[in-house]
């Protein structure tokens, strides 16, 4: 860390009522980018006055290799697997954004197992997604190590059924365009069926344990407040968006696969503030649970993959489209511009996290730099999309 | 949602003297888009975002595309007298499309849960004229978007509150997205502060004394 002092004109002075204040006086510090609780490598500069942040402007790119670049000179099918470094705790919904918006780029229709096992996996993926998300947030507040190790022997059973399904854990690369790579068999969908039915008593004792908690809450209930305003304005999505209190999904807006099939709710938040975005995302878990007990209950035998799909000398139609799912961080698009060629003419990624940030500064000002890590924290970000 | 050309109508009698032409996307997704002049853009996404039937509250996507310089072939019969005899005959006429760089915007309304609307700004070139209105005042989602694409194409965004680069360093000189970037071939060099370390260190060195012709003589074998 880095410090500088700067001095500032009374005038452009905001008012505090910290008592112990240095006077006039901007502390500068240059927070990250190797610290443990910016989640990778972020670093923000933030002015200080006494505790309190009075400016913070992140700072991004230590993990950029212009993935976007990348995806325009590699073929179509060959992005797939570099899709699942995006994000990478949720390559399962990576790869079903960019095989979504390939699919409406190339006109593609799915068969219906496959729709349901990218149901199932993008549920799955949400589950230990939010689940690994409140862990490292009770991290970062100071409940080192335990609620982590919970979250992480549910996140790990997730885990292994990817494994079982896809031979990796993590860098899945399961979908393709028109379907998914393989097919799930019975005794799969019943480890998974067992795995769903438990969930819930891991989310009840989690809840029970952390989220009345009064340390949890003394410090999320009212830090970081985002107007519903300020979220829609700034594009603000995913359950950060929700915890405002705006109803807006894109699984429910877009319906996309055979998400109009589920029945399931929209939790929504009324403050906006962290308690909000930790408890969106133990509700949302709720949700998902249902909504795969639902698919693993209904899904029937069937082809996985299209027929008419040519992965190998893959050329879409000339034209372009924009695809978005409603990822575990919020909207995930993919807008592919294609001149006919094997390659995409232009290959771009919506990052949620990184689109997300854009309100840090909001969040953050007029709250401690223990309250910065807290906020920070309850974004969800992962800077392999941030940067890309 | 109302169809482009409903759009375009009211969007061009709200904002006066707005051209705005429907870009078709030939492919499957049926995803056109409006091409919007640089002039009245910032009136116009005002007028998409305010208007209570539309109300793009949300911009979900910016993002740019590099347009090289291309030519198109067309071929047209021509009749010509050849030898006294009338005859049809093909001729090809180049035409020469300079290369510009484009802005891409994608709307959704959050109020009414439609969209996508697309629309789209072009520069007047790939070089000194690479400037647009920035629509961050409008849509702060574009704030760090535009940052990117100002970083990664070269954009200049007019009004845009923090235009800076923001994935590659600040003293990169290049736009890494456009399709003519070509990698420099020391891409690793950099100066470091080290360098000026060891200039300022030989200052501090002993001189090596002059050699008297003694060495010459220890040197050899005996």
């Amino acid at each position: 860390m880095t410090a500088t002092i700067q001095t500032l004109e009374p005038a452009e002075r905001p008012p505090t009522t910290m008592s112990s204040r240095l006077d006039g006086e901007l502390l500068e510090v240059s927070m990250g980018p190797q610290h443990p609780s910016t989640h990778g490598v972020f670093r923000m500069n933030v002015a200080l006055e006494g505790e309190i942040v009075r400016k913070l402007k992140p700072v991004f790119g230590y993990l950029h290799r212009n993935h976007e670049k990348i995806g325009e000179n590699a073929t179509y099918l060959s992005s797939m697997p570099y899709t699942d470094r995006l994000d990478y705790f949720c390559s399962m919904t990576n790869n079903w954004a960019y095989a979504l918006s390939v699919e409406k780029l190339a006109g593609i229709e799915v068969p219906e197992r496959a729709e349901y096992l990218r149901v199932i996996l993008a549920e799955l993926t949400r589950l230990q997604n939010h689940a690994s998300l409140l862990g490292f947030l009770l991290s970062d507040m100071g409940a080192w190590g335990t609620p982590l190790m919970y979250a992480f022997r549910e996140r790990e059973n997730i885990l292994d059924l990817f494994e079982s399904l896809s031979g990796s854990r993590m860098m899945c690369d399961y979908m393709r365009f028109g379907g998914c790579r393989v097919d799930a068999d019975d005794a799969w969908l019943g480890r998974a069926k067992k795995i769903v039915d438990l969930f819930p008593k891991f989310l009840d004792e989690f809840e029970e344990l952390i989220l009345q908690n009064e340390i949890v809450i003394a410090r999320t209930q009212n830090v970081g407040k985002l107007s519903p305003e300020l979220a829609i304005n700034a594009g603000i999505t995913g359950p950060m968006l929700r915890a405002c209190g705006v109803n807006y999904d894109v699984r429910k807006v877009d319906g996309y696969g055979i998400y109009p099939r589920f029945k399931f709710r929209i939790p929504l938040g009324d403050h906006g503030d962290t308690y909000d975005r930790l408890m969106m995302r133990a509700l949302e878990m709720h949700e998902s649970v249902e909504i795969l007990k639902q698919a693993l209950a209904q899904i029937q035998p069937g082809p996985v993959v299209n027929p008419k799909v040519k992965l190998r000398a893959f050329r879409p139609p000339v034209g372009e489209a924009y695809g978005r799912i409603e990822g575990p961080k919020g909207e995930l698009g993919f807008y592919l511009i294609s001149d006919g060629g094997p390659n995409p003419y232009r290959y771009r990624v919506r990052p949620p996290s990184f689109i997300n940030l854009t309100v840090l500064e909001d969040l953050c000002l007029g709250h401690t730099v223990a309250d910065v890590m807290v906020i920070l924290g309850s974004v969800d970000i992962v800077m392999g999309e941030v940067d890309r | 949602m109302e169809s482009l050309e409903q759009i375009k109508n009211r969007a061009e009698l709200a904002a006066r003297g707005a051209k705005i032409d429907i870009v078709v996307n030939p492919g499957p997704a049926q995803q056109s888009s409006l091409l919007i002049d640089n002039e009245h853009a910032a009136a116009v996404a005002q007028f998409l975002r305010n208007h209570p039937a539309l109300t793009f509250d949300y911009c979900s996507n910016a993002t740019g595309v590099d347009w090289l310089d291309r030519v198109i072939k067309k071929t047209t019969k021509v009749k010509t007298v050849v030898d006294g005899v009338e005859k049809e005959v093909d001729q090809t006429i180049e035409e020469k499309i300079p290369g510009y760089l484009e802005a891409v915007y994608h709307l959704y309304s959050m109020k009414h849960k439609h969209g996508p609307l697309i629309i789209r700004m072009r520069t007047a070139n790939r070089t000194d004229g690479a400037r647009l209105p920035s629509l961050t005042p409008i849509w702060r989602s574009a704030e760090l978007q535009e940052r990117e694409i100002f970083d990664l194409y070269g954009i200049h965004f007019e009004g845009h509150p923090d235009l800076r680069r923001i994935l590659m360093w600040d003293e990169f000189v290049d736009h890494p997205m456009r399709k003519d970037y070509r990698e420099p071939d020391d891409y690793e060099w950099e100066p470091t502060p080290h360098d000026d370390v060891l200039e300022k260190a030989k200052q501090h060195y002993t001189p090596r004394p002059q050699l008297d012709g003694a060495e010459n003589v220890t040197a050899q074998p005996q």
